[in-house]
């Protein structure tokens, strides 16, 4: 199948035609030959499809409130083609069958490529290494291993994680959490969780695991990532660490560009998530760091959680927000809109890094003749308020309810296979597949 | 809707003075006379009666404030009503006669719970009832042995009362 | 106020109405009659996720002055521990014709989560959520200090220029914020003293003076001592070394008391650590307001009941 993109505006520059024949871009420029379909994409902006290196798919086990299929979706609603599925799943992803079957189901799915994690540590435990080798070797193909969702808080079984994964020539994404500093922590600790009596979760806790990280890493020389970084502490501990040459990156949320403790005020656990929203000092330093590339990458990390989990008191409440379908909207708003980045930094910041760091083919050379065809096309002039009805997944627990947000995520084309048309996700069915 | 002066200062202190008569008419000899003011006006009205009856038959008279808040039965359709104090007499009021003094006899459900209130602080020989003014459209089957004016109104009317020490002036209109 | 939830942004004229009708209740309890008709009709409910019987009885004897009907439900044994959540849990109750809903429960903002997540449509009275606030607490404390300083002047009185000292677990103590907020309302000036491990880091902007050790804070010139009850886990978890070190520097001992006026008093919201947090001695003496905070603690919540019942009427 063919497929004519006519008019964008390719990463926020040059307008062009774009021309896709199978699953190849086989054509960039001014293009005279027809084709099955034909998008008009006057006004719009043609980014690589998105890659999120964050993502909780939930499946196996957590079914109720999202599948593989429901969270494919979501993503290419959301401008995905490709997402990391973390490995807290329940079994755990911490062996070869979990992850291949992880990886099964994400091509029976069709909707994007799904890359799943591998766990660091036996069911999470934090004591015992994961069978690291064999998900590598799987069909899976692991690259990205995380206890995301725990920390790995042991400094000798982070060093030898690192280096065991460097054997591989994988990467471990860090789930930055002392869990002695943060016992029981609700919200962020401040002047706020002083008054409303929750648990405080201090920032020192993700800046002294990320300032012992990264100097493993440099004595290891193994590569480390950082996931969801969000305090003002954490870019300056980067940053630092990236002058002095250490093979580090990290990772931004969408949420932890935009929103502030002030949010748990009325203890609603909507707002309650892990990172914690922080500081609006926070907020703008995250901001900064992505603009300046201290931050390599936004990832989402999709929590989708059903609504017992988040229709009661903010301690019973779980942590986590759904981010898949807004985050190209938050982004736009908290970074373009404000002149911090350009639409080509957005590419950068949600294509080429995120799948460079994850080891994911096809996005290194963006919207050229010759890649893979994943293709998402934003019309950023769109406005309009945030609500539940934009979300495709199966959970509804999003913080932004009610925020009027730019940008409209109108096309999505992976490997060649429209997945998102004209705002709404393509129902696949049999005819799936993309190869 | 225009407004009436129904009794003016020196109308209020003769119908005071003849309730205050009236009163000593009534007891007959007895001197077991408690006055209880329903505030906030009931109370200044209620001193000046008592100081009346004093200077016509001289006798103690037993004084106290008798705050009904608690036990109004519409409490739940009206925003939060504050309180004050009640106070009765030491010796209590077993066996007394008691006065109760208001401004304006209306529906009656004041005095209704004014009289709730009176069950729980003791049990009087007798409980009369002393107002300024009667101002009809009765709801409860209550009604007043000493009345200064009746005064017929229509039920969108509005009957305040002034007097010096609340409001700086005394007379009784109509609106 | 439809309700009461926190004492936090309490405006004064409101929280000195409250101590007046406080004051009149008190006087209710103390004739021969110590019922009121006020209530009638309307259903109490009692929901206490966390051991309290002193409480609980509280508000028990003050919903059954005002001649309510009152339900209690307790979590032990109850289908709570099998796995009903709050939501269901006052949902029934309220099915079963609560129209007051008093709540102890151990994670704080879990009153406001009832009260605003729209699952019932009762009054909500906060008897205690985890380490947030206990405002009835902090109107009978408010009330117990109005009353021993003005006695019978006390109407219409706020607490300007009083000195308080808070002494204790702040960081831990739902009856420590709650407190805080109704005093500098009343326009109390309070200063707190703990070891800075019992201190909420960011207290900056709070309106009281910080000190560190009880000995600062204590002059002629401070008119209540309010001592909070340290628990004993605290020892374990390294907040301080041990209770010979606490009682060293944070306890209310006879000898503190002779540091203070004559007229200044000892207040504490129990069940008290005696030895601990204040010596038995100074429990027992009169400067003690121990048994009058029990006392008033009726009243204070046939006060809060009282307010509620005409508001929500919007």
């Amino acid at each position: 199948m063919s497929i004519l993109i006519k008019g964008a505006t390719i990463m926020g520059h040059t307008t062009a035609d774009i021309l896709i024949d199978g699953n190849r871009i086989i054509e960039v420029g001014a293009v005279s030959a027809t084709a099955d379909t034909v998008i008009d994409a006057t006004g719009l902006v043609a980014l690589p499809g998105l890659v999120d290196l964050h993502t909780h798919l939930r499946e196996p086990g957590g079914e109720g409130a999202e599948t593989i299929l429901t969270g494919s979706r979501a993503a290419a609603a959301g401008g995905f083609t490709a997402v990391h599925a973390m490995a807290n799943t329940n079994p755990v992803a911490d062996n070869a069958n979990v992850v291949e079957y992880v990886h099964r189901r994400g091509i029976e799915a069709g909707y994007v490529e799904v890359r799943p994690v591998g766990s660091v540590t036996m069911g999470l435990d934090g004591q015992t290494l994961s069978d690291i080798g064999a998900m590598a070797n799987s069909e899976a193909r692991v690259t990205v291993f995380s206890d995301d969702g725990k920390c790995v808080g042991d400094s000798l079984l982070m060093r030898r994680a690192l280096e065991y994964v460097a054997t591989f020539g994988g990467v471990i994404a860090q789930h930055a959490q002392d869990p002695r500093l943060t016992e029981n922590a609700q919200m962020n600790e401040g002047a706020l969780s002083a008054e409303l009596g929750l648990a405080g979760w201090p920032s020192v806790a993700e800046e002294a695991i990320i300032a012992r990280d990264v100097l493993l890493a440099e004595y290891t020389g193994a590569r480390l990532h950082i996931c969801h970084l969000s305090t003002a502490g954490s870019v300056d501990v980067i940053r630092w660490a990236k002058k002095r040459g250490i093979a580090v990156t990290a990772e931004a949320t969408p949420h932890h560009l935009l929103l502030t403790d002030e949010l748990a005020r009325d203890y609603n656990p909507l707002f309650k998530v892990n990172p914690p929203l922080r500081t609006e000092a926070d907020v703008l330093a995250v901001r900064e760091g992505v603009a300046d590339g201290t931050i390599d990458i936004i990832a989402t990390d999709h929590a989708p959680h059903g609504s017992a989990s988040k229709d009661c008191t903010w301690a019973d409440g779980a942590f986590g927000m759904v981010g898949l379908e807004s985050a190209l909207s938050i982004v736009q708003h908290t970074l373009v809109d404000t002149g911090l980045i350009g639409w080509d930094d957005v590419a950068r910041i949600m294509s080429v890094n995120p799948a460079r760091i994850g080891s994911v083919d096809g996005y290194e050379n963006p919207l050229s003749v010759g890649s893979l065809a994943n293709i998402t096309l934003v019309d950023p002039a769109a406005q309009s308020e945030w609500a539940t009805d934009n979300l495709v997944g199966r959970s509804t627990n999003t913080p932004f309810t009610g925020i009027s947000l730019p940008g409209r995520v109108v096309h999505t084309i992976f490997r060649g296979t429209p997945t998102v048309r004209d705002g709404s996700v393509v129902e696949l069915s049999q005819a799936g597949h993309a190869s | 809707m225009a407004s009436k002066v129904v009794l003016s200062g020196p109308d209020i202190e003769r119908a005071l003075k003849r309730i205050a008569h009236e009163i000593v008419e009534s007891q007959r000899g007895r001197h077991d006379l408690v006055f209880l003011g329903i505030p906030t006006r009931g109370v200044i009205l209620s001193n000046r009666l008592a100081e009346l009856v004093n200077s016509i038959e001289p006798q103690t008279i037993e004084r106290g404030v008798l705050d009904v808040t608690m036990y109004r039965d519409d409490l739940r359709t009206k925003s939060t009503r504050a309180t004050t104090p009640t106070t009765i007499p030491a010796s209590g009021i077993d066996g007394k006669t008691v006065v109760l003094v208001d401004d304006v006899l209306y529906s009656g459900r004041t005095i209704r719970a004014a009289l709730d209130a009176i069950t729980a602080l003791g049990r009087p020989q007798a409980v009369r009832l002393a107002v300024l003014v009667d101002r009809g459209h009765r709801e409860l089957p209550i009604r007043a042995d000493f009345v200064g004016k009746n005064l017929p109104s229509a039920v969108d009317e509005r009957v305040y009362v002034q007097l010096d020490e609340t409001d700086g002036d005394e007379m009784v209109g109509i609106r | 106020m439809k309700h009461f939830i926190s004492t936090h942004s309490i405006a004064r004229v409101t929280a000195v109405q409250l101590l007046d009708t406080t004051a009149d209740m008190a006087d209710v309890r103390q004739r021969d009659v110590k019922k009121l008709p006020t209530l009638r009709g309307k259903t109490v409910a009692n929901v206490f996720f966390e051991d309290s019987t002193r409480t609980r009885l509280s508000f028990e004897a003050a919903a059954l002055a005002l001649s309510a009907d009152v339900s209690t439900f307790t979590a032990k044994g109850s289908s709570v521990s099998k796995g009903e959540s709050l939501k269901d849990t006052v949902q029934t109750l309220e099915s079963m014709g609560a129209d007051f809903i008093v709540l102890r429960h151990f994670d704080s903002g879990a009153a406001a989560t009832v009260a605003t997540s729209g699952w019932v449509d009762a009054h909500v009275i906060n008897a205690g959520d985890g380490t947030h606030e206990h405002p009835t607490q902090a109107l009978l404390d408010a009330y117990t200090l109005r009353h021993r300083m003005f006695g019978l002047e006390a109407r219409g009185r706020d607490l300007s220029g009083v000195r308080v000292v808070i002494v204790g677990d702040i960081l831990h103590s739902r009856v420590a914020r709650s407190n805080i907020w109704m005093l500098s309302a009343l326009g109390a000036q309070v200063t707190i003293a703990a070891p800075r491990t019992l201190l909420p880091r960011d207290i900056a902007l709070w309106p009281v003076t910080v000190v560190e050790t009880l000995d600062a804070a204590l002059d002629a010139g401070v008119d209540a001592v309010m001592t909070l009850r340290i628990q004993k886990e605290r020892m374990n978890d390294a907040f301080f070394p041990g209770a010979a070190e606490y009682t060293r520097f944070w306890g209310m001992t006879a000898q503190r008391l002779s540091q203070v006026g004559s007229h200044t008093v000892v207040m504490h919201p129990g069940p008290m650590n005696r030895g601990l947090e204040i010596a038995g001695s100074v429990a027992d003496s009169e400067r003690s307001t121990v048994r009058e905070q029990v006392t008033n603690g009726v009243a204070a919540r046939m006060a809060v009941l009282y307010t509620l019942l005409g508001e929500g009427q919007e």
